[in-house]
């Protein structure tokens, strides 16, 4: 058992191989292979995860480092020393579980969704890599690491939403076009994450997340033994303080960090004991204290999870990322991308509980996304436009969360809604893929679409809810567990959302009356979250009524039929994690104190978390949580009942009041978000790359000025260098030696007249010279 | 009577000049020929007059090769003389110049 955390790379490798083993033989291997290969890999890592957890309980929450082998080091240069170290801790391990245990299920259920796709093993390779990627984020242990998983998730997040991008019709521009938006607002999120990388960095010269051997959590009180592990990386805390141990000597080294010098912690450490001793930090010109220099950092990561997590100002990319396949989808929203921010703020707990001015921003953002997200959701006919909106909003939740301090209850929120999400999309996908199998039946059997009698004929969308109703009773299975979701998302009791949502309302609550500080954050967080919850239930029974109830508004919808046993087995899985995953962290209430356990989640997080903390049950406050839900419900059963409206209409019943029309057009026009940034950033750009392209480059830079300067010049030279120099001083230089050489040969020749006389003349002459030449100097002599 | 060794060197001149003057001014191959000889003759009687005057035999040893190279060069020279006349129908030297430039 002690050698299980030695397990934590096969979690990143087997992915890897997965995807490795589909991206290059998957075209060689059957639809059911690939599956297979893809299923395993993402199942063997949930084993490890399960693995993992059973180290942690079994050993009193051992936090472990672990440095994988063959990998020794990363990144070593002098002064900088980045290991490529995994952490084990019950955060992490808490991640590991939900990305790979929904991760698999969507796997199992993408082997249905996607059959006949002429990508299958395509597909299944990116989706094994997204959970490779995610997991070396969530088990990196420093920033560094924290990002390239951080990045990685972008890059799949990118491929799976453009998955389709050659659909027909201009559909593969529209899911290009959203797989590039969530690339480019993903970027200006991670700018920020960069930017607090490089000012921890310079702040604390290491991105360690806690040294091995540190102590994350200290507490006062028992005190336990913790082993060395072999490559003398041992930390552990248990319920209380720590002890490490020498690895040589197994003597007791340290029971906290006291004794640690400040450089040999991690970033949380240091941070501590600088914000302890008010240190300063001299960054370039300035000198900042370490209070100011943690805001920024904080502020940093916040832009960083606005842009992962789907925040306001940037949580615009994830409503249009339903672009991609709805099990990608699923993914997305559920396990793996968009809860890396929230994982990121709620590791860096240390810094955001020390920075009460990034609290109060986080819990604004939050809370303001979680009202936007779940105003717009209202005026949305796409059913799965509806559950993204729905996933902005809970992630606003979370923030909001994190923003009131309550980083116990974030997890938990993201844990419980991973599970209902997954659901509610896997759930829409059944829907969806109904639909297009009752289109598909309906159009065979020549019967037309009895609502379509437009003058052109429109391409049928299978997403859009005003086509469905009455799958009720087509699709039991599907309706069943998705109204399980339902209640679990609107927060009604018992299901998982309740608890998760109830304590975050607590917290915001406690927050506001007793903190000491941001509580006016905790009570903005406490009315808008309650609104939100409120617009939550409402636009989500919507959905159930308008898609399941009532009678079957289009041949399609009369024909569809319930999915096949791998895409519902997933949902039947999903349903029961929606009632009952909640129970994990029941508060001291009633009967389930007695049953489940007390605040048992946030226990276990609090062992790496350090301002984790068990936030007391507010009865009052639940109940009022709940009454707003159910009133929601009650209220969108009233309004859409029977689906008068849309049957008659094709309106929604909001639009067609005179009172609400302005607010429900408002809503589905999106509040002019993406509008409002099409004319301040798209257009703008579009104009400038307009002109860039056409006027700089094309007629400035490549006509005037290559034809102008560039060709004319060249000419110009070209014509000196070939007519005077050319053919007048080289050509004339060679042509003028030949014909001088020809002048003076024709000369010389008349010298060979061919008579041996004159020759015997030259010869007789020239011996007289040579006697002449021979005796001068005798003549001289003698003169 | 002692003949001096001027006389034989004047002879020699005479000889070589009269020589030099049929080489330049005769028009019959054969002639030219027998001039070359008179040439090479009066430079063997010189050779041989030299040799006398100083008493030393190097002269004499001259004149016997000058005497063989120039029995080669007469076996040569007629034979070309003929083939050239076999050729030409004339050994008429004027007649001879193919090779002019």
């Amino acid at each position: 058992m002690e050698h299980y955390p030695q397990l934590i790379p096969l979690i990143i490798l087997i992915p890897s191989i997965g995807a490795f083993i589909n991206f290059f033989w998957g075209a060689k291997l059957s639809e059911r292979g690939v599956s297979i290969v893809a299923t395993t890999a993402s199942s063997l890592a949930f084993l490890v995860a399960v693995l993992l957890y059973a180290y942690l309980s079994g050993s009193g929450y051992q936090a472990a480092v672990v440095n994988p082998p063959l990998l020794n080091g990363w990144i070593r240069l002098p002064g900088v020393e980045i290991p490529w170290q995994l952490r084990v801790d019950t955060l992490s391990v808490t991640m590991m579980l939900v990305v790979t245990g929904v991760g698999s299920l969507i796997h199992l259920y993408s082997a249905g969704y996607m059959h006949g796709d002429e990508r299958f093993s395509r597909y299944f390779a990116y989706l094994n890599m997204f959970l490779a990627f995610m997991l070396v984020l969530v088990v990196g242990n420093n920033l560094l690491m924290m990002f390239v998983g951080w990045e990685g998730v972008g890059l799949c997040s990118f491929l799976l939403i453009g998955f389709w991008f050659d659909r027909a019709n201009g559909i593969g521009w529209r899911n290009s076009n959203a797989a590039k938006k969530a690339m480019i607002l993903n970027r200006i999120g991670d700018f920020g994450v960069l930017m607090a990388i490089f000012l921890t960095f310079w702040t604390f010269h290491t991105l360690d997340f806690y040294k091995p051997g540190e102590v994350a959590v200290v507490n006062a009180g028992e005190t336990t033994q913790t082993l060395a592990d072999k490559s003398g990386a041992a930390s552990t805390t248990e319920g209380g303080s720590t002890v490490t141990l020498n690895p040589e000597t197994g003597e007791i080294v340290n029971t906290d960090n006291t004794q640690v010098a400040t450089n040999q912690l991690g970033i949380f450490g240091q941070a501590q004991r600088m914000i302890a001793a008010n240190a300063t930090v001299q960054l370039g010109p300035f000198n900042w204290s370490i209070s100011t220099i943690i805001t920024l950092i904080t502020l940093f990561m916040l832009l960083g999870a606005a842009g992962k997590s789907a925040q306001i100002p940037l949580f615009v990319w994830l409503p249009d990322a339903m672009a991609g396949p709805t099990p990608v989808s699923a993914l997305m929203h559920a396990a793996t991308m968009v809860t890396a921010g929230v994982y990121l703020m709620v590791r860096s707990n240390v810094f955001f509980a020390n920075a009460p001015l990034t609290s109060l921003v986080v819990t604004l953002i939050g809370t303001g996304t979680a009202l936007v997200a779940g105003y717009i959701a209202l005026g949305q006919w796409d059913i799965k436009r509806v559950l993204a909106y729905s996933t902005v909003s809970q992630l606003g939740f979370m923030v909001a969360a994190v923003g009131v301090g309550a980083y116990s209850a974030a997890i938990f929120h993201l844990v419980t809604h991973a599970f209902f999400k997954a659901l509610l999309f896997l759930g829409s996908g059944s829907v969806i893929h109904g639909m297009e199998h009752g289109h598909h039946e309906a159009a065979h059997h020549g019967a037309h679409d009895e609502h379509g009698h437009d003058a052109h004929e429109e391409p049928f969308d299978p997403q859009d809810m005003r086509n469905m109703g009455g799958l009720r009773h087509k699709m039991p299975i599907t309706y069943w567990t998705y109204v399980f979701g339902t209640l679990a998302l609107a927060g009604i009791f018992p299901f998982a959302g309740f608890w998760s949502k109830d304590e975050i309302l607590a917290s915001s609550w406690l927050r506001g009356l007793f903190g000491d500080s941001n509580n006016i954050g905790g009570f903005i967080a406490l009315a808008g979250l309650l609104a939100a919850a409120a617009l939550t239930a409402f636009y989500m029974w919507r959905q159930v009524v308008t898609v399941f109830h009532g009678d079957p508004r289009t041949e399609a919808a009369d024909h569809a039929t319930e999915s096949s046993a791998v895409m519902t087995i997933p949902l039947i899985v999903l349903a029961f994690f929606s009632l009952f995953v909640g129970f994990i962290n029941t508060p001291n209430f009633i009967l389930f104190k007695s049953i489940f356990g007390e605040d048992r989640f946030t226990e276990w997080l609090s062992q790496s978390v350090l301002n984790a903390h068990v936030v007391e049950f507010q009865p009052l406050l639940a109940l009022i949580a709940l009454g707003v839900a159910v009133t929601a419900m009650i209220l969108a059963g009233r309004i859409y009942g029977h689906n008068k409206a849309v049957v008659n209409h094709d309106r929604d019943p909001l639009e067609l009041q005179p009172e609400t029309a302005p607010l429900w057009a408002f809503a589905n026009a999106r509040m002019y978000w993406d509008a409002t940034y099409y004319r301040l950033f798209e257009n703008p750009f579009n104009v400038a790359s307009k002109f860039l392209a056409d006027t700089l480059d094309w007629a400035f830079w490549h006509d005037w000025f290559h034809n102008m300067v560039l060709a004319r010049g060249f000419n110009a030279i070209a014509t000196f260098l070939g007519k005077p120099v050319d053919l007048g001083l080289i050509d004339g230089a060679v042509n003028g030696v030949g014909s001088l050489a020809r002048a003076i040969s024709g000369r010389l020749r008349r010298v060979q007249t061919g008579y041996v006389r004159t020759y015997a003349v030259t010869i007789l002459l020239g011996v007289v010279v040579v006697i002449i030449v021979l005796l001068l100097p005798m003549l001289n002599g003698n003169g | 009577m002692q003949v001096s060794t001027e006389s034989y060197v004047m002879l020699s001149m005479v000889l070589f000049s009269l020589g030099v003057m049929g080489v330049l001014l005769k028009r019959n191959a054969i002639l030219v020929f027998m001039s070359v000889e008179l040439m090479l003759n009066a430079a063997n009687l010189a050779l041989a007059a030299f040799a006398r005057h100083w008493g030393q035999e190097g002269g004499h040893l001259f004149v016997f090769f000058v005497i063989t190279v120039a029995a080669a060069e007469v076996a040569v020279g007629l034979a070309l003389i003929v083939a050239i006349f076999r050729s030409k129908k004339s050994i008429n030297i004027d007649e001879l110049h193919q090779m002019e430039g």
